[in-house]
């Protein structure tokens, strides 16, 4: 046993301190006094930017970033305002958000749900981040609404171009800017078939994940709409670095146009392999032989170089269009960095602004009245026309750009030439279209 | 006292007592000061650090105890955070049921990867592992899409049958709870003065079911079964020589901690209740091998250490950004500021990976025992004992 002795001078210690510890103000609460989770206070509103920092996706992660904080700096009144200017809708004045001045914290999703998740957790429960956005993978955007309609949160959608993300995943607190495969296929399609005929017969190489599957079965009925037929598709590991074995079998498969259904270093290589197999100047079946990409980024094509000349392929957005929204953009984001912004820094900034502008229109941080504000709403100068945020799945509706490797680019980001800009309406699809069927919206969640 | 020494009973009071207070322990700033950026004392990464200290107990039950390295340990966790997310969408959203079935089938896996794997000893044993452990990865990533949701992961959804629950009211999400009576993302919030802590009722589940793994190693460290586990590891010829079969130990060894990961894999859903395939990769297994040896391999406390260790590193440094040092270092010069911030970047934001890396290295190189020996060692130095001394009772690194 421990010996303890009383003496006077430590009762008397011991008694000021605890008093000392009593008058400090303490209340005990369990959450939800405020209505909803994490309401700001009145001076300062914090936004959760979670992007990858670190895996494969770091460098539209550090693009994404980037805009962020410039987005944050048009919204504090900073910089030059950029599109602040350019946007339809007015309420924004470059004082915060509704008067609170906005700050943001980071975090890096690794690319990983799991750590996206604990990421995002993190910006609520200790930041008390109000919104997350972020994200350049479908896989990590489906975890993170998920997570925030659990929590209730509004969750404003990143790079993610899968189907599932306002199809079979959506969430009522859930807001995608971005395009999405089946628009790909929808504005690819007609180009493909303009240039190529309709007598064609395709090949897909498929990356062996959900984007993959929604991405190759958009081409595939669009394309198979217009005639042409599809010889065979087959699934690569997403880890694979060497498509040879994959590219070998396509030219004797009776093929004559390779689809590929790869993002990223995946892409890369495999249109790297393809060039290299000498497709390009192979003919098949009388006919030239051609390669598609369905989802081009300016980072894709900076890392294939010049293996993507002349190729076809679809993008949200490239800072080469000629709109005021998007020359305000790049003016300003070629000022603070020195060079022009990808489409991720395009939409994760575009969504930003979006944002702030619903809890302006609504005038409150209230998930419930922000998604209400967001839902149906009509806005332009954004860079993308005229654009609709559809009520039925929080999925935007816009042009969407189809391009192709540009022959002679002028310097290192002049790597895409934009081939025709789609219609709105003819990519636009039904809330129920079967390959956006088995999702549930539900209803949005405040949280506490 | 509950059938344990009086050291290792005083070690069980010590968790207690630290598992209990990490509301207070780990909030040690106030709320809104400069290193509030420190504090871990929010749901989410205290659950991690119990969650991951119960897989890196079992994981040490196995290395620590036998010597067999696996590296394929993940493959565990992540087995039993689909079984349990398979119990939250069909039977109820229940954690126990969900915690038992994870359990379940993880033994279950562990018994049939183990039973294979075990022939096998040595660097052969951890390719084995890895070999499987990877094979899964694949298997959930893509082949089996309709069973684990692939890339996206597998998550409760409001359609989902639940044939135990009632049905959702119009607009409610379903969350995992313990028999109705709590939800696991309900806190309680105590504020004193600038300081607010957080109580949450997962964390205090998740520390319970902490505290009896913790126990339950420590039985198994001191039986006759652990130390015929320990004579595995020191020879495992000579064991057989004198007539022991060493295969059914060492299987046991092997589920018992399999069964520890897919504890882990259940209780990580039912915090957050969402299981993806890169649980499984085998940079995932990597983490639980680096939290034991970080730790202390062998030592019963020293997993529960390192695995906290790691995890805040992932958690709390990652989400330093230049703003954030630019907020610490305002006061000084101009020029000064930048010179700090340019060498302090690299190392924080997403650097954090290099301040670990250089971490694991000092503690290899000059901790060999791990964290608990860096202890063992300030103790002794508080103590004024001698250098030698302190050797003599520090813990031997494992090999």
């Amino acid at each position: 046993m421990t010996k303890s002795n009383f003496s006077r001078r430590g009762v008397l210690k011991t008694g000021a301190i605890a008093s000392a510890g009593l008058a400090l103000p303490t209340y005990l609460r369990a959450d939800g006094h405020s209505g909803f989770t994490n309401a700001p206070g009145d001076s300062q509103v914090i936004l959760g930017f979670n992007v990858p920092q670190t895996g494969p996706y770091a460098d539209e992660g550090a693009d994404e970033l980037r805009a962020y904080e410039l987005a944050v700096e048009h919204l504090n009144g900073g910089g030059d305002g950029g599109m602040l200017g350019t946007f339809s809708s007015k309420v924004l004045d470059g004082t915060g958000i509704l008067g609170r001045e906005v700050k943001y914290v980071t975090g890096d999703t690794q690319t990983k749900s799991d750590a996206a998740r604990a990421s995002a957790r993190s910006m609520i429960e200790k930041d008390g981040a109000i919104m997350i956005t972020g994200g350049s993978s479908s896989g990590v955007a489906v975890a993170v609404q998920a997570l925030c309609q659990e929590a209730g949160i509004i969750f404003m959608a990143g790079l993610t171009h899968s189907n599932d993300t306002t199809g079979k995943d959506k969430r009522a607190n859930g807001f995608r800017h971005f395009f999405n495969s089946y628009m790909s296929g929808a504005a690819l399609a007609p180009v493909l078939a303009a240039n190529y005929g309709t007598d064609r017969k395709a090949y897909h190489l498929t990356a062996d994940y959900n984007w993959g599957y929604t991405t190759e079965e958009a081409v595939k009925s669009s394309t198979e709409a217009l005639g042409w037929e599809t010889v065979n598709a087959v699934k690569t590991p997403l880890t694979q670095t060497d498509f040879s074995s994959y590219i070998a079998p396509v030219l004797n498969s009776g093929a004559d146009v390779l689809v590929l259904n790869h993002y990223g270093g995946n892409m890369v290589n495999s249109l790297t392999n393809a060039v290299q197999f000498g497709l390009r100047e192979a003919q098949a079946n009388g006919q030239n032989f051609e390669i598609v990409v369905p989802l081009y980024s300016r980072l894709m094509a900076k890392g294939a170089g010049a293996n993507v000349k002349g190729i076809f392929g679809s993008t949200n957005w490239h800072w080469s269009l000629q709109d005021e929204g998007s020359k305000a953009f790049v003016r300003s984001f070629g000022t603070k960095y020195g060079f022009p912004p990808s489409q991720a820094a395009h939409t994760t900034y575009v969504q930003t602004l979006l944002y702030a502008d619903a809890v302006t229109r609504a005038n409150s941080f209230n998930p419930c009245a922000v998604a209400e504000a967001l839902e149906d709403f009509e806005f332009d100068g954004l860079g993308n026309g005229k654009t609709l945020y559809r009520g039925d799945d929080h999925q935007c509706f816009k042009d969407v750009l189809v391009v192709k490797g540009k022959e002679n680019p002028e310097n290192e980001f002049d790597l895409l030439e934009i081939v025709e800009v789609t219609p709105v309406d003819q990519v636009t699809y039904a809330p129920d279209h079967p390959q956006f069927a088995g999702g549930d919206l539900g209803t949005c969640n405040p949280g506490a | 006292m509950l059938g344990l020494e009086k050291k290792d009973f005083r070690l069980l009071l010590i968790v207690v007592a630290l598992t209990m207070l990490a509301p207070f322990i780990l909030n040690p700033f106030p709320e809104g000061s400069d290193m509030a950026q420190f504090n871990a004392g929010y749901p989410d990464l205290m659950q991690r650090f119990v969650i991951f200290g119960i897989l890196a107990i079992g994981f040490n039950i196995l290395f620590g105890l036998t010597g067999y390295l696996s590296f394929g340990h993940a493959a565990f966790l992540g087995v039993g955070s689909y079984a349990a997310v398979w119990m939250f969408k069909l039977l109820s959203m229940n954690v126990v049921p969900a915690i038992l079935l994870s359990v379940i089938i993880a033994g279950v896996f562990a018994l049939i990867i183990g039973y294979v794997s075990l022939r096998r000893s040595g660097i052969y044993f951890s390719i084995l592992t890895l070999a499987f452990a990877q094979m899964s990865y694949a298997l959930a990533y893509s082949v089996l899409t309709p069973l684990t949701g692939g890339e996206t992961g597998l998550q409760p959804k409001p359609g989902d049958p639940r044939i135990l629950d009632g049905a959702l009211a119009p607009g409610e999400t379903a969350t995992p709870g313990f028999f109705g009576l709590f939800d696991m993302r309900d806190s309680l919030e105590l504020s004193v003065g600038g300081w607010v802590f957080t109580f949450n009722v997962g964390y205090y589940f998740a520390a319970v079911i902490m505290i009896i793994a913790f126990y339950i190693s420590i039985r198994i460290f001191r039986s006759p079964f652990g130390m015929m586990l320990r004579a595995i590891k020191s020879n495992q010829t000579r064991m057989s020589y004198t007539g022991l079969n060493a295969r059914p130990y060492t299987l046991a060894a092997f589920v018992i901690s399999g069964m520890y990961a897919g504890l882990a894999g259940g209780l990580l859903v039912s915090m957050d209740p969402q299981a993806g395939a890169e649980r499984m990769f085998w940079t995932a297994s990597g983490e639980i091998v680096l939290m034991t040896i970080l730790g202390g391999a062998g030592t019963l406390i020293g997993p529960v250490l390192g695995a906290g260790f790691i995890k805040y590193f992932e958690n709390i440094v990652s989400k330093i950004n230049k703003t954030t040092l630019e907020g610490w270092f305002y006061w000084m010069p101009d020029g000064i500021e930048d010179v700090v911030i340019t060498i302090i970047y690299p190392f924080v934001g997403k650097g954090w990976h290099l301040t670990l890396g250089l971490l694991f290295m000092l503690v290899v190189i000059f901790l060999p025992g791990g964290l608990v020996e860096g202890g063992q060692r300030i103790a002794a130095a508080l103590k004024r004992k001698k250098p030698d001394d302190a050797k003599s009772s520090a813990t031997e690194p494992a090999e």
